[in-house]
């Protein structure tokens, strides 16, 4: 008998850590656009999660999830979606939601305590972060199920992270979309780190993706923080899953550089060095190195993001701190599609009690 | 029209909706071939495809979650759970999506799905198949709680919920299944939520009770009128959200209440509603509100599970009670 049982999975790679390709790229390193929309992208989020950070430590946000790691993963996933698939998102997804149409007002106004966060105006089926950990998985096999019912050509992205795999949530949902043929596509986020604990305490399986075995879908183990190999591995999961062959897990490794949240403080349980090792092999900065390598990029280009990332990170959170509060009684108004009548009666003592923003 | 029991007419009721509605389907575990272990989705699998009667995986938080994950995209998923004791593990599901969904996104998606369980002693069930804890999904803002106890109310209910744009957890008292029979005409006519159903009026004393229950209670009135005590009798259908103004009216007549529930007393719906006559109808009341329940304890085996359920005695014993203050 052996001790334990490996499964050979394939660790998908094209750049080094310092952004040179370790073999011949693949075709879609010739579209010049799509590379730097996807580089102006990893810029914005970064530069959006730094101001949250700030407006939190500064008392004019809640808790909130640092997105610092995920950059390329939540990139490539909104690049590579079809406007008609359907994302379902984790909390460290900014990336993916920003290019699906969430705005960063209402990014800003979720984190921020206001509901109307979720109340996406521009990618109408995309569902809302799940906050209790892995459940979004049974979400996403319930949408591939209704597009299967429906014969309709689309996928589901259904976003994870590492300590979410360890979830039955998940496991169940690998099961049935092998057990179903459910067009869906697993991401899991490995970035190391379930708030403290490590990757190695979360599972004993050498990868991730090999829980997929488990459910008879196939699973790839990719680099997250190279956005060539990410983005061929999650294509073609996507044609496999649009075409009705079934469903994908991928595990992309990366690293979370900041806190789990701002209420976390990650230096009690990680060394110095190891953050310091992870930012060495950071995705944000690779993918700017590529693209200098490329002749795509200059100093100057790079000036000019910034700017442009920091004006329209600031338009957003100028809206975001003008908005006023929805009235108390916004608490009843969604409950049911019509209030109930034995509901009627606590409505009305709210709107009394906070009559004009009265009551104290 | 034809004489069918509570779990035919649950299946009329499916049957009816799927017909006329394409994006109702029905998952569960052995609900399609098998068609239930209690036969309510029997013929559905026949007359629908497999597309819409589903054999889940034996895993009932991916069934209430993949019903949510349904929901949103349109379709009106009908998810079955085997017993009420297993439904536990979706609870997760149930509470913390199902029924916020709609509140969460502030109305851009909703949760239209219907969750039926078998629930209730009484038919020599194994441990973990014979619990009433209604109680728990009454708690949670959001759902709503439907427990027909009727073959028509069945019929009348489900249609209800099913057409309902929220959720609705429908628990069906498995102990009436078979009962009794009743003309149900399979016509599509549903009955209203958050109403409760007199069943019987009276002027001495208002008993209010659900699900199979109601059977023991109809029982008491009966023979509590040949005594000379006129019971009124509600169903209360839907605990929650609760139609408190039926029972308040009532209880302004009669000045009587005696609630009768199999689930157990402490933390029991019977409490909620002994609260709101007690807040709202004091002044009515001739005599303090009673409460007929279950034990307060884990629900025996079957062999003492009668023990355990509520009699028509404890109910007339209750009502002499409070008749004689």
């Amino acid at each position: 008998m052996k001790d334990r049982y490996e499964f050979h999975v394939d660790r998908v790679r094209y750049l080094d850590e310092h952004g040179a390709p370790l073999d011949t790229l693949p075709e879609l390193s010739n579209e010049t656009d799509r590379l730097l929309a996807a580089y102006a992208n990893m810029v914005l989020t970064r530069t959006f999660d730094s101001k949250v950070i700030a407006l939190q430590r500064t008392g004019q946000c809640g808790t909130y999830p640092s997105v610092l790691g995920h950059e390329v993963i939540g990139t490539v996933i909104g690049q590579c979606m079809a406007k008609d698939d359907v994302l379902v998102p984790y909390y460290r997804d900014q990336a993916a939601q920003i290019q699906r149409g969430v705005t960063l007002t209402e990014l800003l106004l979720y984190w921020g305590g206001d509901e109307r966060g979720s109340a996406w105006a521009h990618c109408p089926e995309d569902l809302p972060i799940a906050v209790p950990i892995a459940t979004q998985c049974c979400h996403a096999v319930g949408v591939a199920s209704a597009i299967r019912i429906r014969e309709q050509h689309r996928a589901v992205v259904c976003c994870l992270g590492d300590g979410a795999s360890s979830k039955g949530d998940f496991l169940e949902s690998v099961n049935l979309a092998g057990a179903w043929h459910l067009p869906v596509v697993f991401v899991v986020s490995n970035n190391q780190w379930a708030i403290s604990t490590p990757r190695a305490l979360q599972s004993g399986s050498e990868t991730i993706a090999q829980k997929a075995i488990s459910g008879g879908l196939p699973g790839h183990l990719v680099d997250g923080n190279d956005y060539f190999a990410l983005t061929e591995v999650l294509d073609q999961a996507l044609e496999r899953a649009r075409a009705g062959k079934g469903g994908t897990v991928i595990e992309a490794e990366t690293y979370r550089l900041g806190d789990h949240t701002t209420a976390d403080d990650a230096t009690r349980y990680r060394s110095a060095e190891e953050l310091k090792r992870a930012w060495d092999r950071e995705g944000v900065k690779r993918m700017q190195n590529y693209l200098h390598r490329a002749g795509l990029w200059d100093a100057e280009k790079e000036q000019k993001l910034q700017g442009e990332c920091k004006e329209f990170v600031d338009i957003a959170v100028k809206a975001f701190l003008a908005s006023e509060p929805e009235p108390p009684t916004a608490m009843m108004d969604y409950l049911f599609e019509t209030l109930p009548a034995a509901l009627q009666g606590q409505r009305e003592h709210l709107a009394e009690k906070y009559r004009q923003g009265g009551a104290s | 029209m034809s004489d069918v029991t509570l779990v035919e007419a649950v299946n009329m009721a499916l049957a009816w909706e799927m017909a006329s509605d394409e994006n109702v389907v029905v998952l569960g575990e052995d609900v399609a071939t098998n068609g239930g272990v209690f036969r309510a989705t029997v013929g559905l699998k026949d007359r629908f495809g497999y597309k819409r009667v589903m054999d889940t995986p034996l895993a009932e938080n991916l069934i209430a979650g993949t019903a949510v994950g349904m929901a949103v995209q349109g379709l009106k998923p009908v998810a079955e759970f085997q017993f009420m004791g297993f439904i536990y593990a979706g609870m997760d599901q149930i509470i913390c999506h199902a029924a916020r969904m709609r509140n969460r996104t502030r109305g851009r998606l909703h949760c239209p799905v219907v969750y039926r369980a078998p629930f209730g002693g009484g038919i020599h069930a194994p441990e973990h198949h014979s619990e009433s804890t209604e109680a728990l999904f009454a708690h949670i803002p959001g759902l709503r709680v439907v427990i027909p106890s009727s073959p028509q109310r069945a019929y009348g209910l489900l249609l209800a919920a099913i057409r309902d744009p929220d959720p609705v957890v429908f628990l069906e008292p498995k102990r009436i299944y078979r009962a009794v029979t009743q003309t149900v005409e399979d016509n599509g006519e549903a009955l209203p939520l958050d109403t409760c159903f007199t069943l019987r009026e009276g002027d001495d004393v208002t008993l209010i009770s659900w699900g199979a229950s109601i059977m023991e209670t109809l029982e008491a009135a009966s023979s509590l009128a040949e005594q000379g005590v006129s019971a009124e009798v509600i169903d209360v259908a839907t605990i929650s959200p609760l139609d408190r103004e039926t029972l308040l009216c009532s209880v302004a007549k009669t000045g009587r209440a005696v609630i009768i529930h199999e689930a157990c007393r402490n933390g029991g719906f019977g409490a909620e509603i002994a609260a709101s006559l007690a807040e709202a109808a004091f002044l009515d009341l001739q005599a303090p509100i009673v409460r007929v329940t279950g034990y307060d304890t884990v629900m025996p085996y079957y062999r003492n599970e009668q023990a355990y359920l509520p009699k028509v005695a404890d109910i007339i014993h209750a009502v002499e009670q409070v008749i004689a203050l």
